[in-house]
């Protein structure tokens, strides 16, 4: 038996964000698809009974993704490749950075990663297949590095600001507003919307 | 204006509140004429259900007057409509399958993590059900907001009285669903585990499906006479041995259906004991599932059970293997009010389905409290309440 034979690793089908070794999976998620960012791993899923394309070019447009992105307080698109982001981070504060994307292919995949200088270092990537009848999956898949590591986790999921959960509410909220053109609320006054949205 | 408001177990009053205002595009806002007491809402008064809060408006059968709409309603100001408590999007997989208790949108984002941690997928929003289900307020107001009014409402033609159209909102179409569920075949004898409004719908149902026999099972004398009325054979569990009965009425066989209607009333469930693997075993009772047990149990070789009582947590001695052995089917779920109401509607207008029989008492919205109390305290007698916002207070008809 060789070397290489002793030593192959023969891994699933299932995403990295879901392996139960969260450091190979790091690793490997910067080797094959997203920029070395930092130590914590996302991934999140939905299917949106939209078309691809449709979907596809109402994210490209960035200006578009505070709309349902709750936690973003803008989005400033400085050229072709390059943006600026303002997002909420806990206790009423706010952490930027500059967005580079680093890959592209159209109606497919945006990815992105952080410019030296980053609040929160991080990178990610957006890809979209087609689902047939169920219309098209969108996948976010984000590496980043928590500020104040493990504490900060804590703070974060303390106040909802966590990237995980933000994520998957920020694609529930996209799906609402794809499928329904609507995001729904529970509000009975806009007043409570607004409260709700702060 | 004035809503029926949750402050605790058995603490709810009604209070003075904002207005609802439309705030997205499908949005419409109802004037309520009339509005049900469910028997799940006795879940809530017991504090039976996780996830309220203190203020929350309650009430998820209603009905009223369309007074304004958003731009992409497809409502018109004056109309009258039945509201289904459950909100559909009409849009999503689920609700091009009609599955629209399934929708995938009615739940607001951030409500939805609840329903993903306990159930693996997040459930749809109902009106004046807890936070878990949208956080959304309910109908017994005055005015109640409505979203996707485009899809959920449906419109009452001039000349058809509230009390014949209102409980499309929720309990004709689960009762219906039930029997639905149940798979009925000509010449078939189902049996009925509780004989509340679901029950007693799901009786009518199941003669209208061709059912030979319905058996009905409960213990209150009034209720059972009331599933009499439709032709249903009864059996009072205080005064007889249901598993016996049933076996000695169906020579031996066992029911074809089994419909449970009962639930988790009396035993409620705790969102900690669901969540926490270790207390799970040891803090969820048993008896709760008495009705759905015993209804497995009673079903006859290959036969079906529907279930459309709400259960919400873990059981424990569930009979698996009488279920595998028997080579049962179960059926369940919240009811795709959406889905059933055109055609009960037209059932009621051509008088093949009559509902009125179960208002027992109609009151003044501001006596929402003591309809409660009274329909908590008296469940013999008092089988449905009807709320109305117009009447003075202290009037019962």
């Amino acid at each position: 038996m060789s070397d290489t034979d002793s030593q192959a690793i023969v891994h699933d089908d299932a995403p990295l964000s879901t392996s139960k070794h969260p450091n190979d999976a790091v690793d490997r998620a910067t080797t094959e698809l997203l920029e070395a960012k930092g130590d914590t791993l996302i991934g999140r899923t939905v299917t949106i009974n939209r078309p691809r394309a449709e979907l596809f070019a109402y994210w490209r447009n960035f200006t578009n993704l505070s709309s349902f992105m709750d936690n973003i307080v803008s989005v400033d698109v400085r050229d072709a490749k390059t943006s600026h982001w303002v997002v909420k981070a806990p206790g009423g504060k706010t952490v930027e950075w500059d967005a580079v994307i680093t890959e592209e292919k159209d109606g497919e995949t945006i990815a992105w990663a952080s410019t030296e200088g980053a609040d929160v270092p991080n990178s990610g990537r957006i890809d979209f297949r087609d689902a047939g009848a169920r219309g098209t999956i969108v996948t976010a898949t984000i590496v980043y590095d928590p500020p104040a590591g493990v504490v900060g986790k804590v703070i974060a999921k303390l106040f909802q600001r966590e990237p995980a959960i933000q994520a998957r509410r920020d694609l529930r909220r996209f799906k609402q507003l794809m499928e329904t053109g609507e995001i729904a609320t529970a509000s009975r006054t806009r007043k409570q919307l607004e409260e709700e949205k702060a | 204006m004035r809503a029926l408001t949750w402050h605790g177990k058995h603490d709810v009053r009604v209070d003075t509140v904002d207005d609802p205002e439309i705030l997205n595009p499908r949005d419409a806002i109802i004037k309520i004429t009339s509005t049900a007491i469910c028997g799940s809402d006795l879940h809530l008064y017991d504090g039976y259900i996780p996830t309220m809060q203190a203020g929350d408006i309650l009430g998820h059968e209603f009905m009223g007057e369309v007074v304004e709409t958003g731009p992409t309603s497809t409502l018109k100001k004056g109309q009258r409509v039945v509201v289904p408590f459950t909100i559909a999007c009409g849009s999503c997989y689920h609700c091009g399958k009609h599955q629209y208790s399934a929708c995938d949108n009615g739940n607001p984002a951030d409500n939805q993590d609840i329903g993903q941690e306990l159930y693996g997928q997040p459930m749809s929003g109902l009106f004046g059900y807890s936070h878990m289900t949208g956080g959304y307020a309910g109908g017994q107001a005055e005015y109640v907001r409505v979203p996707f009014s485009d899809v959920g409402p449906i419109v009452i033609p001039d000349g058809i009285e509230d009390d014949k159209v209102l409980f499309l909102s929720d309990i004709l179409p689960t009762g219906w669903q039930a029997a639905e569920n149940a798979g009925i075949e000509p010449g078939d004898t189902v049996a009925v585990w509780g004989c509340g409004p679901v029950g007693l719908f799901a009786v009518q149902s199941a003669f209208l499906m061709g059912a030979e026999r319905v058996i009905a099972i409960d213990h209150f004398p009034h209720r059972l006479d009331l599933a009499k009325r439709f032709g249903a054979e009864t059996i009072n569990f205080e005064e007889s041995a249901t598993y016996e009965a049933l076996m000695e009425m169906t020579g031996g066989i066992g029911p074809d259906a089994v419909i449970d209607a009962v639930g988790l009333e009396a035993h409620g469930f705790f969102v900690d004991n669901v969540i926490d693997q270790i207390k799970k075993s040891t803090f969820l009772g048993t008896d709760r599932t008495h009705s759905i047990r015993q209804a497995i149990v009673a079903c006859r070789k290959g036969g079906r059970v529907s279930m459309p009582a709400v259960y919400g947590g873990l059981v424990d001695k569930f009979p698996l293997g009488a279920f595998m052995e028997k080579g049962l089917t179960l059926k369940t779920g919240q009811t795709s009010v959406q889905h059933y109401m055109p055609a009960l509607l037209n059932a009621i207008i051509e008088d093949k389905i009559d509902t009125t029989f179960l208002i027992s008492h109609r009151m003044a919205l501001e006596d929402a409290p003591k309809g409660y109390q009274m329909f908590h305290d008296n469940q013999n007698d008092v089988t449905k309440v009807v709320l109305k916002p117009d009447f003075a207070a202290g009037t019962v008809a």
